[in-house]
C-alpha cells in the first residue's frame, strides 16, 4: 500500500460546533484505490469528518487537501469528482428511480443522453432495473439504500463516500450492499465509509482508523488492529449469574488479560482452547463457552474501555 | 425561462459553469411537474385562480361600480381597470407559493438540499435554479391570463405582449423576497403572517380601486408594497397610459429582486453549510 | 359521564390553546381585510354606481359573516384529518379506545363549530362601528355562520379521509373553495349570474348560508323560506357527517 498516491490528507483537522468539539486534531491519509473506513460509535465525529471532506462544512481548524485541491476554495471542482451516499436516504421522493439519477446527473453538468445511459447502466448495477419507473415511497429500505448507492456513482467519482451505508438494513439487505460495495471496490474506486459494524470494517476496508470522542484511536488494516490490541483468539465465558466478579478473580492467569462485561467475561488468548481447558481445569463450570478468532470489536475494546455497539 | 435565469446568473457570478448548474435545478423541478401526480394537479389547478377573481370581481363587483377614470381622464369599464391588478396579483401569489411554501419544504422537510449540495452546485445557484422554475410557473399563468385579457377585449395583443415581461418582472421580484423570508421561517406557522402580509398587500396596492382614493397615510404606505408598483406598470401597458414616471415603478421592483437574491443566497450558505 | 365525543372537543381545545396565534389569521383578519378593502374602499365606487338599493358595506358585512364560517371549516377540516391520519395518526390512538367513530368526528366538529362561533361573533364586533349592523337579530348571525361552515366541513372530512397528499386539498380550495366564496352572493347579488350558473350558487351551501346571515345581521328577509334555508343546510351537516363515518371507518381499517 505504501507510496500510493493520497487522495484525501487531513493534518490536525479540527470541527468545532460552538463549544461542542466534534472533531479533535486527527490526522488522515487515503490513498488511491484504497477502501477507507472510520470506525466508531455515535457521536465519535465520523459524520462530521466526512462532512468536511464531502466539502459541505468548512473545518475550524487543521489542513485538509482532497484530491489536491483546497475544500474552501475548491469546493464545486472537488465535488464534482466525489460520490456521497449519505446515513439517511435523502432521495427525490417526487420523481421515479430512474429520474432520481438522471436528474442528479445533471447537477454535475452530464449530458442528458448520458445521463439517461449511465442511470440505465447503475440501476442494472444496484440491480433496480425492474424498479426504474417506481417512485421512491414504493421503494423498500433496501432498495432506496441501492439507489442513493448508485446515485452517489452517477458522476463515475473519483472517491465515494458512504456514511453507513448499510445502518438499518436487514441482513439479507446488507450483504447485497456490500457486495456492489466489493465489485466497485475490485473496479479501483477509492472507498470512504464510517461504520460502526466490526464485521462491515472487516470485510470491505484495507485500511481504517477507530475513532472515539473525536480522536484517532488506532490506525492500521484490521489484521494489524487485531495483532497489535488483541489476541489471536478469546474465550468468552457465561456463568448464569450476574455477579461476575469472583469469577474473574478465580481467572486470573489465564490468557494474556480478561475483561469483565455485564453479561460475559471474555478471556483473551492465543490459544483459545488451551485456555478454556484451563478454566475447567480450575474448577469453574461456565454455563457457555465460545472460543472464537478476535475481531475489531475487541480492539475497540481494548482500546477505549466499551463496547462499540451496546449489548442488551 | 431558463435561458433568463442562466443570463442573470451569468451577470451576476461571472461563470458560464454555475449558469448551467442553476439550470439543473430548475430542470429538476419540470422533472418532478411532468412526472405527474398530485403536484400536477396543484400547478396547473393555479391558473384557476386569477381567472375566477376577475369574473367574480370584474364582472360581478363590476356591473354595480360602472366605469373608471384612468389618469389620462379616459374612461373605461370596471374589468378593463382590474384585469391588469389581477395579473400583477397573479404573478406575485404564483412566485410566492413556489418560493416559501414549496421551498421550505423542500429545505427542511424533504432535505432535498442536501443531497444536491453534494454535488459541485452551491447554494447560490440552488437559490438560481429555483427562482427559475418560480419565473416558469409564474409565466404559464400570467400568459395563460394575458391571452383571456386579450379575449375579453380588455387590451390589445400588442400592449399583452408588452405587458408580458413586466408581469415576469413582477413574479421575479416577489420569488427573491420570497425566498429570502423562506430562509428566515421557523416553522410552518411563520406562514400564517406570510399570508397576512401577502393577502393585505393584494387587497390595498391600488388593486381594486385607485391609489388616490385612499386616505393620505395610506397613500404613502402603499409606496412600500412592490404589488403596487407592479400594478401600477402593468396597468399602465395593458391601458396605453405609460409615462417616463414609470420608471420609477420598474426601479423599484428591480431593487426587490436585487435585495431579495442578496439575502437569500447568504442565509441558505449559513443554513445548509453549517 | 359526559358524551364522549365530549373528551373529543376537549382534546382539540387543549391543543388550540398552543396555536390559536395562527390561526388569527384566517379566522379573524382576512374576513376584515375583505370588509375594508372592498367594503369601504370599493364600496364608495359601487354606492357612486347605485346598482344596489342598500350600502354595499352592509351587504358585503354580512355576507362575510357566512364567509367566516365556510372559510374556518375549509381550513379545519382539511389538512389537520389528513393529518389525523397520515403524521400524527391520531385518529388510530382514539380508535383504540371506547370512542366511536361518531364520537371522533363529533367532537371534532363541535371544536370546528366553536371557532366559528367565536370568530364570526368578534367579526360582528368589528362591523358595528361601521353601521353594517342594523337588527337586533344580527346575534344569531354567529349560529348561522357555525350552521353553514359544518355543512362544509362535514362532507371535506369524508374528503380529507378518502385522500393521501395535502396537494389535492389545495386543489379543492380553488375548485371548490374559491368559487363558492365568489360567486354565492358574498361579493355581488347572485342575481347577476348568468342564469345557466345561478342553480349551481343555490345548490352550494355558501348562498343559503349568506341570505340567512343577512337576513338577521339587516333585519330584511330572505330570497327562499327561512326554515327551507335552514333545512337545506341541514341537509349537508346530515348527509356529510354519514359520508365522513363511512370514509372515516374505512381508513381506520387499513
Amino acid at each position: 500500500m505504501d507510496g500510493g498516491e493520497a487522495l484525501i490528507r487531513a493534518r490536525g483537522l479540527v470541527k468545532r460546533f460552538g463549544e461542542f468539539t466534534a472533531v479533535d486534531g486527527i490526522d488522515v491519509e487515503v490513498r488511491k484505490g484504497e477502501a477507507f473506513g472510520f470506525l466508531g460509535p455515535n457521536g465519535a465525529g465520523k459524520s462530521s469528518t466526512m462532512r468536511m471532506i464531502g466539502c459541505v462544512s468548512a473545518p475550524t481548524g487543521g489542513e485538509l487537501a482532497i484530491l489536491g485541491m483546497d475544500p474552501l476554495r475548491q469546493g464545486p471542482a472537488i465535488r464534482a469528482r466525489l460520490g456521497v451516499c449519505p446515513q439517511e436516504d435523502n432521495l427525490d421522493i417526487e420523481l421515479t428511480a430512474r429520474e432520481n439519477l438522471t436528474t442528479y446527473a445533471r447537477y454535475f453538468g452530464i449530458p442528458r443522453a448520458t445521463a439517461r445511459r449511465r442511470a440505465d447502466q447503475l440501476l442494472e448495477f444496484v440491480q433496480l432495473a425492474d424498479r426504474a419507473g417506481s417512485k421512491v415511497d414504493q421503494l423498500s429500505g433496501g432498495m432506496r439504500r441501492r439507489l442513493t448507492i448508485a446515485r452517489s456513482l452517477v458522476n463515475e467519482p473519483d472517491i465515494v463516500l458512504l456514511d453507513e451505508p448499510t445502518t438499518g438494513l436487514d441482513p439479507q439487505a446488507r450483504h447485497l450492499v456490500w457486495e456492489r460495495l466489493f465489485r466497485l471496490k475490485r473496479q479501483g474506486t477509492t472507498l470512504v465509509l464510517t461504520t460502526h459494524y466490526m464485521d462491515e470494517a472487516e470485510q470491505l476496508c484495507d485500511r481504517l482508523v477507530v475513532m472515539d470522542g473525536g480522536r484517532i484511536a488506532a490506525e492500521g488494516s484490521p489484521r494489524e488492529l487485531i495483532e497489535q490490541h488483541a489476541t489471536r483468539e478469546v474465550v468468552e465465558l457465561r456463568f448464569g449469574v450476574t455477579a461476575l466478579e469472583p469469577f474473574a478473580d478465580k481467572l486470573a492467569g489465564i490468557g494474556e488479560r480478561l475483561e469483565l462485561l455485564p453479561d460475559r467475561i471474555l478471556l483473551y488468548a492465543d490459544d483459545g482452547d488451551a485456555a478454556a481447558a484451563e478454566v475447567y481445569a480450575r474448577n469453574l463450570s461456565p454455563s457457555g463457552v465460545l472460543v472464537r478468532r478476535a475481531s475489531l470489536e475487541d480492539v475497540f475494546l481494548h482500546l477505549t474501555g466499551r463496547t462499540l455497539v451496546e449489548t442488551g | 425561462m431558463i435561458m433568463v435565469t442562466t443570463a442573470v446568473a451569468r451577470v451576476l457570478a461571472g461563470d458560464e459553469l454555475r449558469a448551467r448548474r442553476a439550470a439543473a435545478v430548475t430542470e429538476r423541478n419540470l422533472v418532478a411537474f411532468r412526472t405527474g401526480g398530485t403536484y400536477w394537479w396543484l400547478v396547473v389547478s393555479g391558473f384557476a385562480e386569477p381567472l375566477l377573481y376577475l369574473l367574480a370581481i370584474g364582472w360581478g363587483v363590476g356591473a354595480l361600480v360602472g366605469d373608471m377614470e384612468l389618469p389620462d381622464g379616459r374612461v373605461v369599464p370596471y374589468l378593463t381597470f382590474l384585469a391588469p391588478a389581477l395579473l400583477a396579483a397573479a404573478a406575485m401569489n404564483g412566485a410566492i407559493a413556489e418560493s416559501t411554501m414549496n421551498f421550505f419544504a423542500k429545505m427542511k422537510f424533504a432535505k432535498l438540499y442536501d443531497s444536491v449540495l453534494n454535488t459541485p452546485v452551491t447554494p447560490v445557484e440552488i437559490a438560481f435554479g429555483e427562482l427559475g422554475w418560480a419565473m416558469l410557473r409564474g409565466a404559464m399563468y400570467t400568459g395563460a391570463f394575458l391571452v383571456v385579457m386579450v379575449v375579453l377585449d380588455v387590451t390589445s395583443p400588442v400592449r399583452a405582449l408588452a405587458a408580458f415581461p413586466a408581469a415576469l418582472l413582477v413574479g421575479f421580484a416577489f420569488g427573491a423576497l420570497g425566498m429570502a423570508f423562506a430562509t428566515l421561517m421557523r416553522s410552518w406557522q411563520d406562514f400564517d403572517y406570510v399570508g397576512i402580509v401577502q393577502f393585505a398587500v393584494f387587497l390595498f396596492s391600488g388593486t381594486f380601486v385607485p391609489v388616490a382614493s385612499y386616505p393620505v397615510a395610506m397613500q404613502v404606505l402603499v409606496q412600500v408594497s412592490p404589488l403596487y408598483h407592479g400594478v401600477e406598470l402593468i396597468r399602465s401597458i395593458t391601458t396605453g397610459t405609460v409615462g417616463w414616471g414609470h420608471l420609477w415603478h420598474l426601479a423599484y421592483l428591480l431593487a426587490a429582486v436585487v435585495l431579495g437574491l442578496a439575502v437569500a443566497a447568504r442565509r441558505m450558505a449559513r443554513l445548509l453549510l453549517g | 359521564m359526559a358524551h364522549p365525543s365530549v373528551a373529543v372537543l376537549e382534546y382539540q381545545l387543549v391543543g388550540y390553546r398552543r396555536f390559536w396565534r395562527g390561526t388569527v389569521f384566517s379566522s379573524f383578519v382576512m374576513p376584515v381585510l375583505f370588509f375594508l378593502g372592498m367594503g369601504l374602499a370599493v364600496g364608495e365606487y359601487v354606492d357612486r354606481g347605485g346598482g344596489l338599493d342598500l350600502p354595499y358595506q352592509q351587504f358585503i358585512g354580512a355576507g362575510l359573516v357566512a364567509f367566516t364560517g365556510v372559510q374556518i371549516a375549509m381550513i379545519e377540516s382539511s389538512f389537520p384529518v389528513l393529518g389525523n391520519f397520515k403524521w400524527q395518526r391520531i385518529y388510530y390512538g382514539m380508535a383504540a379506545t371506547p370512542l366511536r367513530v361518531g364520537d371522533m368526528i363529533a367532537g371534532q366538529l363541535g371544536y370546528i363549530g366553536f371557532r366559528i362561533a367565536v370568530a364570526a361573533a368578534a367579526f360582528l364586533l368589528v362591523m358595528i362601528p361601521f353601521g353594517a349592523v342594523t337588527s337586533a337579530w344580527a346575534g344569531l348571525a354567529p349560529l348561522v355562520a357555525v350552521l353553514v361552515g359544518l355543512a362544509v366541513a362535514a362532507p371535506m372530512f369524508a374528503f380529507s379521509a378518502t385522500i393521501e397528499s395535502a396537494n389535492l386539498q389545495a386543489v379543492m380550495f380553488r375548485f371548490a373553495l374559491l368559487p363558492m366564496v365568489l360567486f354565492s352572493g358574498v361579493f355581488f347579488p347572485v342575481g347577476q349570474l348568468p342564469e345557466l350558473l345561478r342553480p349551481l350558487a343555490y345548490a352550494l351551501p355558501l348562498w343559503h348560508g349568506v341570505e340567512l346571515c343577512r337576513a338577521a345581521v339587516l333585519g330584511i328577509g330572505t330570497a327562499w323560506p327561512v326554515p327551507v334555508h335552514l333545512g337545506y343546510l341541514g341537509l349537508w351537516v346530515g348527509v356529510g357527517f354519514v359520508l365522513a363515518m363511512a370514509r372515516f371507518r374505512r381508513r381506520l381499517a387499513t
